[in-house]
């Protein structure tokens, strides 16, 4: 019962905790299983390990039910664990088209080289509750419907009809990205590989102004509705970049390569499902400046699973991060790097909201002594210039008085 | 007089847990912790950006504390934990049990003259601490500079020119304003005559007590991700001006209502009979002081 320290503490948090270790199950209720968890609650768990920055579907899967399906939650348990694992080494890196795709479209064209596949996804369904459904215990799981093999890839193209005929569809796809540099739309790629060891911002805090790889890392790791926020802003005029058309989203399977410490040949362990975004946009004229600039620029986002709302923007804050970085014009949030970088960590926003559920009694007292004189209730004489007072008796309802106004004034601003 | 409980705090602490490194961060971490400390304590009052690791207390809970403590603590240790100056106010006792479940060999107490490590949110304990005790702070916002320059590139260049004009500045029309510097927990300080400092939210009661102290003091800030240090025998001069002086807080003549103390920090406390009554905020230094009262006042 007792929440500060007058005494007990360590009961009522005993009692607390017994409390969460028990999940509000029905006695006929089972425990979800955590492969449901990571089958049918997808979205979610793929959002924990993009936020938690850890690519682990089991780990997020007890976390989500741990946590009771409290996003931030799940994603900060995934994060505190990841703080006990050494880092043993690096993969190397891989380009976005040697990834299995499941799903890609791209709005820049009507048609596209490696051509569209929709996938799985609700964009163009009617959001209707499921109402029959209701009161059974949902659908009937489709039996070939396995999410980490090549089914999920069985999809829709281009208006292809459903069925055995399907086009010819083996995931690995080419660039937009790469057709729009061989139209000089865009910069042609750097001709030898920038070898600058990228910024590893859980190794060392960030020092403003960061660069790109710093960034890029930050918001792969960012909360989903803080990026989704402050990248809307971004589109309804407060800032932002270039770019607003989506040259290249997919989702698919994207290897991991390590050294193998025997052989010292790369050799892949494993795949991750990823979201990959280009954006691209057209270039703002730079006065002065009497090279020729291609007209259209390309910015990035990847985020862990699929989370496709959050990797698009985190190409449209990239975007918005150039251009707040070239000191264009009057900088809005979006692209601001300090506005964007510190508040859009989610374990790290929820984390100092919320502890104001802490006990702050004597930074409280502190400023009251100092509110107490000012009002002369403490017995005090008000603005003592030479910081002396003389002593006197404080008026037992005058300090309730003053908290009771105190607060109403916190209310009223 | 409000009696003092009978008996210490107890944790409950339960079992050690299983899976994790000894003191939970894996060494490699505190390796770079400790690196960050060095630098902290070779430049006293910088901030030393670090990179700050996640810890199964929330963000803005003492997780910048608490990697010190962790990077620093092993066998042979006592850690004392204490939020707002009580050992048992819900979040020490938190931080005391994780510490206990994940470094076993590592004793906890509640005295303070006992302890080797005391890790604190807002609070400096009464009883002076010794050279070879340790001091960790938690510290919420580690930027002293903050509140008049919200960004970090300009803070940072403030501190690399000792540029600290806007913060006398603003002290100056505080008075113009108030009549006084109206600042109270947290109070800015220059640090060995160099950097300004955010001593963190502990009261200007406390900031005294950390001039010339013959103890270390680490501060911790893990959601910013700063480390910074006042090393012992190290000047910490408030900031303020010669006609207006710094001033910690008066309470008019108010005692503890358990200990009677008139001569350490008390807090207001309302009662339900519409009463307020004061008590030390430091638990450990009150209990003591009643319990020998106590002995004294028995028979003999």
């Amino acid at each position: 019962m007792a929440y500060t320290s007058v005494r007990g503490g360590a009961e009522a948090i005993a009692a607390a905790e017994r409390l969460i270790a028990q999940l509000p199950t029905e006695p006929d209720e089972a425990l979800l299983e955590l492969r449901q968890v990571r089958n049918q609650l997808r979205a979610a768990v793929d959002q924990v390990m993009g936020e938690g920055g850890l690519y682990a579907p089991d780990l997020a899967a007890l976390a989500l039910r741990q946590a009771e399906g409290d996003m931030a939650e799940a994603a900060f348990m995934v994060r505190a664990y990841r703080s006990t694992l050494p880092r043993l080494g690096y993969t190397h890196p891989v380009r976005g088209d040697e990834m299995l795709a499941v799903r890609r479209i791209s709005s820049t064209f009507r048609d596209v080289p490696g051509g569209q596949l929709l996938g799985r996804t609700r964009d163009y369904t009617q959001r209707l509750l499921d109402l029959a459904h209701q009161t059974s215990n949902g659908g009937v799981a489709a039996p070939s419907m396995s999410l980490n093999g090549q089914t999920d890839r069985a999809g829709y193209q281009d208006g292809a009809a459903e069925g055995p005929d399907l086009p010819h569809w083996d995931g690995r796809v080419p660039k937009v990205s790469d057709a729009m540099r061989a139209m000089r739309l865009i910069e042609p790629l750097p001709s030898s590989t920038d070898d600058t060891e990228p910024v590893d911002i859980t190794r060392a805090s960030m020092r403003f102004p960061v660069g790109r790889s710093a960034w890029l890392q930050a918001m792969a790791r960012g909360e989903t509705g803080a990026l989704v926020c402050l990248a809307y802003s971004a589109m309804r005029g407060y800032g932002g970049g270039d770019h607003g058309t989506i040259a290249d989203l997919r989702v698919g399977d994207l290897p991991v390569r390590l050294t193998h410490p025997l052989t010292g040949k790369p050799m892949t362990i494993g795949h991750i499902r990823v979201t990959e975004v280009e954006m691209t946009g057209r270039t703002r004229p730079r006065e002065g400046d009497g090279k020729r600039q291609p007209p259209y620029g390309l910015s990035y986002g990847l985020v862990f699973g699929q989370n496709e709302r959050k990797a698009i923007s985190m190409a449209l804050l990239d975007s918005a991060l150039m251009a707040g970085s070239s000191g264009e014009g009057n900088p809005a949030p979006a692209n601001d790097q300090e506005m964007v970088l510190y508040h859009t960590d989610g374990i790290e926003s929820f984390g100092f909201v919320e502890h104001l559920k802490l006990p702050h009694f004597v930074t409280f007292g502190s400023g009251l002594q100092v509110s107490l004189e000012d009002a002369g209730v403490n017995g005090s004489a008000p603005p003592p210039s030479n910081g002396r007072t003389k002593d006197g008796r404080a008026s037992v309802s005058a300090v309730g008085d003053l908290v009771a106004s105190s607060h109403g004034q916190a209310g009223a601003s | 007089m409000i009696a003092p409980p009978a008996v210490a705090v107890t944790n409950g602490a339960g079992k050690p847990i299983t899976g994790y490194n000894y003191a939970f961060l894996d060494e490699l971490s505190k390796k770079a912790i400790r690196r960050a400390l060095f630098k902290a304590v070779a430049i006293p009052g910088y901030q030393v950006p670090f990179g700050s690791r996640e810890l199964p207390i929330a963000r803005g809970w003492g997780t910048g504390g608490l990697q010190i403590t962790f990077s620093l603590i092993g066998p042979g240790d006592v850690v004392k934990v204490i939020d707002q100056g009580a050992d048992d106010s819900v979040n020490a006792v938190n931080i005391r049990r994780l510490i206990e479940r994940t470094a076993p060999d590592v004793g906890t107490t509640t005295v303070t003259a006992e302890a080797t490590i005391i890790q604190s949110r807002h609070r400096t304990p009464e009883l002076p601490l010794r050279a070879e005790q340790i001091m960790v702070y938690q510290v919420p916002l580690p930027e002293p500079l903050r509140l008049i320059e919200r960004r970090e590139a300009e803070t940072r260049r403030m501190h690399g020119e000792a540029d600290y004009s806007r913060m006398w500045v603003a002290l100056y029309e505080d008075i113009v304003r108030n009549g006084r510097i109206t600042r109270a927990a947290g109070y800015p300080a220059l640090v060995h005559g160099r950097h300004v400092m955010s001593p963190s939210p502990i009261p200007k009661w406390d900031l005294p007590r950390l001039h010339m102290a013959a103890n270390l003091s680490l501060f911790g800030a893990g959601r910013e991700k700063r480390i910074y240090a006042v090393p012992p025998h190290t000047s910490v001069v408030p900031l303020a001006f010669e006609d207006f002086p710094f001033a910690v807080e008066r309470f008019a003549g108010k005692r503890c209502a358990i200990c009677g103390s008139q001569e350490s920090f008390l807090v207001p406390t309302p009662s339900e009979r519409g009463e307020t009554f004061y008590v030390c905020s430091d638990t450990a230094w009150c209990f003591d002081r009643a319990r020998a009262q106590a002995r004294e006042d028995l028979p003999r």
